[in-house]
């Protein structure tokens, strides 16, 4: 199993007591921000402020990505140019539309690890999906880069696309949340989820947590570290869950030795399918008692 | 470098500092600062700041600086946004020594 990805907390790029505390509260992945969260007149402040602390600070096992102007805005080229030198974990590229876009990031991403003598890939692409147009060429974007490591969908600006607004259900992304994870399984990489932007709401937080996680999705965007607890825990294989699952791989592992073809546990039917969920399980619980044992988390 | 305008960079939040740049036409580097920290931490704050400076071949700048407590890196990173601000330029600094 690659890296868990279950959260992954903003963090304004202009911050700079939040730029040197993000890591401390177990996040899988914090995202330092130079796009929305960034005023007009401060965007070259905070791209060197998070230029120097990347350059500076020791993020331990913690993922960093930065998430940066898209290259049609006057910040974009910039932003790659400064961010890609300070070597983050991974790149997040914001409101994606085609899978050019993607391509025409890879490629600047290649000349700087050239000039700057870095491995050729070591920089990794996230793609973010906010439009009608962007969640419909979501598979094609997907697989426009092999530094793709996953696509996230950003709702705020999705549904205002859609001339709609959010809603407790979430009704309005399902289609979308729906596209993105068919196109994220297909390709191969992580789909991360939006963020829930009321933070007091814990009841509704949980519950999109849980909706999320039951699609499919590895993860989700936060903003609050409070919410970093309620997503590791749903996250996070229950007891009986575990129990279960070695239960099925103990009697796969016997039947091999027998020499069976199909078996059954417990009066139902062993199949491939519910073989390889079951090793998914292990593989997560494996995840989360590791970064337990890294960091302490407290739900693995 | 020239200087051209008055640059400003930072915040007054914690962790930050404010660095305020203007021209000080051959009277080399003057550095006034206030520091909540400044007891422990003064002389290594002025030495970034002027570190910082001589690494783009600045020598004539006035600065005050009023910092709550910021690392070596935000220090270094308002001189020079604030520095860039200042000779109104477009220069690529992170490219630079």
């Amino acid at each position: 199993m690659g890296r868990l990805r279950r959260t992954m907390l903003y963090v304004p790029g202009n911050n700079p007591g939040m730029i040197r505390d993000a890591h401390i509260y177990g996040s899988d992945s914090i995202m330092l921000d130079l796009e929305d969260s960034i005023s007009i007149k401060e965007k070259d402040a905070a791209r060197m402020l998070v230029y120097q602390s990347l350059k500076t600070l020791d993020y331990g096992n913690t993922e960093v990505i930065v998430r940066v102007n898209g290259l049609n805005s006057p910040f974009g080229r910039d932003d790659f140019e400064a961010i890609a030198r300070a070597k983050p974990d991974g790149i997040r590229l914001p409101k994606t539309e085609t899978p050019e876009e993607v391509q025409e990031a890879d490629e600047l991403i290649t000349q700087i690890e050239r000039q700057s003598g870095l491995e050729q890939g070591t920089i990794k692409l996230i793609a973010a999906v906010e439009s009608a147009l962007g969640v419909i060429n979501a598979f094609r974007i997907a697989t426009a880069s092999k530094r793709l490591i996953g696509i996230a969908i950003g709702a705020e600006d999705f549904v205002t696309d859609m001339r709609t607004s959010r809603s407790a259900d979430g009704i309005e992304l399902l289609a979308a949340r729906g596209q993105v994870l068919l196109a994220a399984r297909a390709a191969g990489i992580d789909a991360l989820d939006t963020v829930f932007s009321d933070i007091n709401d814990e009841e509704g937080f949980t519950r999109e947590v849980k909706l999320i996680k039951q699609m499919g999705f590895d993860g989700k965007s936060i903003i609050n570290p409070r919410q970093i607890d309620i997503v590791h825990r749903v996250f996070t294989p229950t007891n009986e869950e575990v129990g279960k699952a070695s239960r099925i791989m103990e009697a796969i592992r016997e039947a091999e030795k027998k020499g069976l073809g199909v078996i059954s546990l417990e009066g139902k039917m062993i199949d491939k399918p519910i073989v390889e969920r079951a090793g998914r399980v292990l593989e997560l619980y494996d995840a989360a008692a590791k970064n337990y044992a890294l960091r302490g988390d407290r739900h693995a | 470098m020239k200087i051209h305008q008055t640059g400003i960079a930072g915040t007054l939040e914690s962790s930050d500092i404010t660095i305020h740049i203007e021209a000080n036409e051959g009277k080399g580097i003057w550095i006034e600062l206030k520091s909540t920290v400044e007891n422990q931490f003064g002389k290594q704050i002025r030495y970034i700041i002027k570190d910082t400076l001589q690494k783009q071949d600045v020598t004539d700048v006035f600065v005050r600086a009023i910092d709550k407590g910021a690392l070596d890196c935000t220090i270094r990173a308002r001189v020079l946004t604030a520095l860039s601000r200042a000779a109104n330029c477009s220069l690529k600094l992170w490219e630079v020594k």
